[in-house]
């Protein structure tokens, strides 16, 4: 409102129409600059996410060479497909073991760090957030080398122990292992991160309310830090289920979905099928599948911020 | 603000007289025991990396303690920054990194300016729907967006698939969103006042985004312009599924699939790679750590 009689009082002057008409081309022409400025991110998301979205349902929906309307066919061959159902357990495993270790991991992390005395405090944040600034796909090159079947500089330590040789990504078993313990040490430090500005805003006095109360550190844990952190915890662990979910680089790059495909998510496999397989119709259909979760969590995430708008 | 800090560390339930100030050592203790473990863990790929990239051939085969360097060398520094194709990778990456981070300097602080400051019909749905785009994975559009640039070179003749200005028109999608929601923030956080004081004294609404907003809201322009260069910096599935050609390769694509030879792995030249390949979001860190810090965080907690 203040805006709008700021407006008409500027172009007064050289308005010499009735005042009600000038407040409305004032308005109207208000409106249009702030569209025009906001143009290209509506061109930009309209033409390169919002159409290549509907473009995946259309082109699941074809045959492999895509001449032909096959309607559901690709779904059918994939639920009879073993690999498939493979890829959807794998995914749901990978996704929510890495997430909840990166949380608690992060949340642990945290603390250690808040309980420091602040002037050190910035030296080691700085230092536990280095793998997340790494591109993922150079740090995933330092552990494949690290997890080298013949020169793994790990089995060189552990064989100290008397620990023998681990076939790192040679096992499915170990190599879903070595998969998830790579996201986890990329995604644990945003956690930490995150989790450290949220417990900075927690105020002194409640925990000192706490204390007197007699309250031990597990009690001002359970019932000060983590009630005054909930939102955070959940906007944090839903983008991480999503960027989890939607993996690439790390499978890619350790395991290309190896061995016997049992380290495949849906990212690689969709890959593996639509450009190295040159399926793309079949690839569509696959990646598709990740739009369930992710809408769920987008749901989630959305009424969080709806939320906090209206207290606000 | 130390001292309140300190204070939490430790359990304050002892009764005993001069216990709290020894339990608050040990809980610092235990926290510094505990923090250099992590910070282990968290450090042991890149030293490693660095390690590796100083060793020679011969060192990296033979059965010595992997952890240490008995003969430093460069000569793996010296073999890919002499090599023409190497550094056509960093070049590739840093035109394709510059070229992003203006394009979606461009396209989000204005969008941010005007979904802040200035209503419009449908400006709170794309609000959120700039914020749903940044949900939306990479992973869920390279297939169709693959066959959509193949089918554009095939209508108009215009070849955009294994070209590096391809990644030009694809990275933004992945910046703009998110870049224009920490604006939003930002922009947000700015007392309306300002504007208004702006507009009384015969300020455009372009003025007041320039004169204004820029100014102040500096620190989360410098939070975004890192985060879309880290962003295109790092990215490595698009370059893989629309680059092949040497010569068009970024730099984490090209590492991977030219130094990766067959069987044969070059470690050393390949750990050097990665190291130089980490180099520029490190750097940048090292010297802007708390905008980058800023920046994370905004995105979730300025929500």
């Amino acid at each position: 409102m203040a805006d709008v009689a700021l407006q008409s009082s500027r172009t007064a002057g050289t308005q010499t129409a009735r005042k009600q008409s000038s407040l409305r081309s004032v308005l109207n022409r208000k409106s249009t600059i702030a569209f025009l400025m906001a143009l290209p991110l509506i061109v930009l998301i309209a033409t390169l996410v919002i159409y290549p979205a509907f473009y995946a349902i259309h082109l699941a929906t074809l045959n492999k060479s895509m001449a032909r309307f096959i309607g559901l066919g690709n779904f059918e061959f994939l639920f009879k497909r073993e690999t498939f159902w493979l890829v959807v357990k794998q995914s749901c495993i990978f996704a929510i073991t890495a997430v909840i270790f990166k949380a608690v991991i992060g949340f642990i992390v945290a603390h250690f760090v808040h309980n420091i005395p602040a002037k050190g405090q910035r030296k080691w944040r700085g230092m536990l957030l280095v793998p997340w600034v790494i591109p993922p796909a150079m740090s995933t090159l330092a552990w494949l080398w690290l997890f080298d079947p013949s020169y793994s500089a790990f089995n060189y330590t552990l064989s100290f122990f008397g620990i023998g040789p681990i076939p790192w990504t040679g096992d499915p078993y170990w190599a879903r292992f070595s998969v998830i313990l790579v996201n986890i040490w990329v995604g644990a430090p945003f956690f930490m991160i995150m989790y450290l500005a949220a417990l900075k805003s927690v105020p002194d006095q409640l925990y000192e309310a706490a204390a007197i109360d007699g309250a031990n550190w597990w009690q001002r844990i359970w019932y000060v830090t983590l009630p005054m952190m909930r939102n955070i915890i959940a906007i944090t662990t839903l983008f991480s289920l999503i960027v989890t979910f939607a993996n690439f680089d790390i499978v890619r790059i350790l395991t290309a979905g190896g061995p016997l495909d049992h380290t495949h998510i849906f990212a690689t496999w969709a890959f593996r099928v639509g450009i190295e397989g040159s399926d793309i119709p079949l690839g569509a259909s696959v990646s598709l599948f990740m739009v369930p979760i992710l809408a769920v969590a987008a749901i989630f995430i959305l009424r969080d911020i709806s939320k906090r708008g209206n207290e606000a | 603000m130390t001292t309140l800090t300190i204070d939490k560390a430790g359990p304050t339930r002892k009764t005993k007289y001069g216990s709290m100030s020894r339990d608050r050592a040990w809980a610092l203790r235990w926290s510094y025991f505990f923090l250099v473990i992590f910070a282990v863990f968290f450090l042991t790929p890149p030293i490693y990396m660095l390690i590796t990239s100083l060793k020679t051939s011969a060192e990296i085969s033979a059965a010595t303690n992997p952890w240490w360097v008995f003969h430093p060398t460069l000569e793996n520094y010296i073999g890919l920054l002499t090599s023409n194709q190497f550094l056509r990778f960093f070049w590739n990456s840093a035109i394709v990194s510059i070229f992003v981070v203006s394009i979606t300097m461009l396209i989000s602080v204005p969008a941010a300016f005007a979904l802040s400051r200035m209503r419009f019909w449908g400006s709170t749905v794309l609000g959120t729907g700039v914020f749903l785009t940044y949900l939306i994975p990479e992973t869920l559009l390279f297939i169709p967006l693959f066959k959509m640039f193949a089918v554009i070179g095939d209508v108009t003749g215009i070849q955009l698939i294994n070209r590096w200005y391809v990644l030009l028109i694809i990275y933004p999608t992945l910046t703009v969103p998110f870049c224009t929601w920490i604006m939003i923030g930002y922009f947000a956080s700015i007392p309306k006042e300002l504007d208004e004081a702006a507009l009384i004294d015969g300020a455009s609404w372009f003025q007041t985004l320039t004169r204004i907003f820029i100014p102040v809201a500096l620190p989360g322009l410098i939070a975004a312009t890192i985060f879309a260069f880290t962003v295109s910096w790092a990215q490595f599935l698009y370059p893989l599924v629309f680059t092949t050609s040497t010569d068009q390769l970024v730099m984490p694509v090209g590492i991977i699939t030219t130094l990766i030879k067959g069987d044969v792995f070059n470690w050393g030249q390949i750990m050097t790679g990665a190291l130089l390949g980490a180099a520029p979001p490190l750097i940048i860190y090292a010297f802007l750590m708390d905008y980058y810090i800023a920046g994370l965080t905004a995105g979730a907690t300025k929500g």
